[in-house]
């Protein structure tokens, strides 16, 4: 039995049977996240006040990128084609090479425990740094320019369509594989001819799920230098110049839009 | 010709589809090989990479058990706080938003409207969000808390829009067959079904926005990437080692409690 505090009230019906009503925990979770708020407020100086007198700024700066600098946009092509250059490499490199990864990371094809945890803890290990922060790291290394950019996609890609793809390939079906491999397919034959036609479609959604994110984060990578339309943006915020944020944005979301509309089309249809 | 034979025979033939599609993706991939270039390849590119590793394997430990103001501990206390009070503001402002622009609650056209407001809101951004607010409050954790409560509007309320459009109305159907009132219906037929999936929904945009909050210190709203940027750029290795270890942490771990809670939840 478990120890509760608050116990649990009873109904008797008229049949005389006993319905039990189980005590919810959800008072004990608010009262937790109402302590968090508090300590939230507290330590990020959160004050109702200041939103309340200025936050007319923050409409100032939005009326300031209405109307757009039209003629800024002629600049912004090569850049903006970098960016989506940047997330397309990124994605389809990312993505091919998280097929391997994630066969190896997959406890149901990788019968070694050892390599399984190995790939998987490589996987998380890739997913948990931010993309810019990786792209910050790269610039680094790989110096400014759309490569640092290109290597912050690509480990993210590989990161995030790795950990979808071997939880597809975990809980795909191993009927077939099975039967394969009784008839003396190898493991990678079996694979290729039982568990990857059931995962593709899945995992080529998510690649193009994974590259409409991609164009969206492309778009900063820029701030620490990392090549694309971001260096602009960058740029003109610190001019304060925001006319060329203005046809920035408006460039951006464009952008950002016809790939999802793209995507999402071919997306529907995979499914 | 046997029925396994016959079988086959009856695949539709995708070859031409198949082979297009490679094209393009293969025409593509050439189109966007330049952003591949080795020619900004610093000739100390490897020293440091070289470098970042040491320092991640040879922390500053003084940095990283140091409990005042300065140390990591507090910073990701910060960022975390950034993440959680972003994320419920958030939470609650996207819930009108996400009935306003649900399209078997309001006519069509209003919810297009705000469909198209919420777009062009997650378009924008976090970083250019935080450089805005930035302006609005001065630099520190507070612009982090206002920008983190923007983006999570933006993409809680999509989040929240397809759980509502996929209501189980027959519940309600049920319910007012028995002589249930709006009240009750509302309470007891469709409260339940949101408020699991919500919760489920804002954890999982917590965790994506602890990452987020790290990402904001790079241009002043607080959290633990000012000090980052700034032990990189001052090319003191062992600090950028022990943040990175301590960010890295701390996100596992946030990830690892809100998967647990979300299997539990949703499993019931």
């Amino acid at each position: 039995m478990r120890m509760n505090p608050l116990p649990e009230s009873k109904i008797t019906l008229s049949n005389g049977k006993e319905v039990i009503v189980k005590r919810s925990n959800t008072p004990f979770i608010l009262f937790a996240g109402l302590i968090f708020t508090y300590l939230s407020v507290r330590v990020t100086g959160f004050s109702l006040t200041i939103i309340f007198e200025r936050m007319h700024q923050f409409f100032v700066i939005l009326q300031n990128m209405i109307p757009p600098n039209w003629s800024y946009s002629s600049k912004l092509w090569d850049p903006l084609l970098d960016t989506i250059k940047m997330s397309l490499l990124g994605s389809i490199l990312g993505a091919i090479c998280a097929l391997p990864l994630a066969i190896l990371a997959a406890s149901n094809i990788t019968k070694n425990r050892f390599l399984t945890a190995v790939s998987k803890l490589v996987l998380s290990l890739l997913r948990t740094l931010p993309t810019l922060i990786v792209a910050l790291v790269a610039t680094f290394i790989f110096g400014l320019g759309t490569m640092a950019g290109t290597m912050a996609i690509f480990l993210f890609t590989i990161a995030y369509v790795g950990k979808l793809l071997y939880e597809q390939i975990e809980n795909a079906d191993m009927g077939a594989y099975e039967a394969m491999h009784s008839i003396g397919l190898s493991t990678m034959q079996s694979f290729r001819y039982a568990i990857f036609p059931q995962v593709l479609p899945n995992y080529l959604s998510t690649t193009l799920f994974c590259f409409e994110g991609n164009v969206r984060y492309a778009s900063i990578l820029g701030y620490v230098g990392a090549g694309g339309i971001g260096l602009l943006l960058n740029e003109s915020l610190g001019w304060r110049n925001y006319a060329n944020v203005g046809i920035i944005l408006l460039l951006l979301a464009c952008t950002v839009f016809i790939i999802e509309i793209i995507s999402e089309h071919f997306r529907k249809k995979l499914m | 010709m046997n029925a396994i034979e016959k079988q086959i025979q009856l695949e539709p033939n995708h070859r031409l589809v198949n082979i297009f599609t490679g094209m393009v993706i293969i025409v593509l991939l050439l189109w966007s090989i330049s952003a591949f270039s080795l020619d900004n390849l610093t000739a100390n590119g490897l020293t440091i990479a070289k470098n970042i590793l040491l320092g991640l394997v040879n922390p500053d430990w003084n940095l990283l058990i140091n409990f005042t103001t300065g140390g990591v501990p507090y910073l990701l206390v910060e960022t975390m706080a950034i993440a959680f009070l972003g994320t419920i503001v958030g939470a609650f402002l996207a819930i009108p938003l996400a009935f306003l622009s649900a399209s078997t609650i309001v006519p069509k056209p209003i919810a297009f409207i705000v469909r198209l407001l919420l777009i062009l809101v997650r378009t924008i951004p976090a970083i250019v969000y935080g450089l805005m607010f930035i302006r609005v409050t001065g630099p520190g954790p507070f612009a982090g808390v206002l920008t983190m409560s923007l983006t999570s509007i933006g993409m809680l309320s999509k989040l929240y829009v397809d759980v509502i459009e996929d209501l189980d109305t027959k519940v309600l159907e049920s319910m007012e067959s028995i002589g249930c009132t709006t009240v009750e219906k509302i309470r007891f037929g469709i409260f339940p079904q949101l408020s699991a999936m919500f919760l489920s929904i804002v954890i999982y945009r917590f965790d994506m926005n602890l990452r987020d909050a790290a990402v904001l210190g790079l241009v002043g709203a607080g959290g633990i990437g000012a000090p980052l940027i700034f032990a990189m750029n001052a090319y003191k290795w062992s600090e950028v080692g022990s943040i990175l270890i301590g960010l890295i942490v701390l996100i596992l771990m946030v990830e690892y409690i809100s998967n647990k809670i979300r299997t539990k939840h949703v499993r019931g």
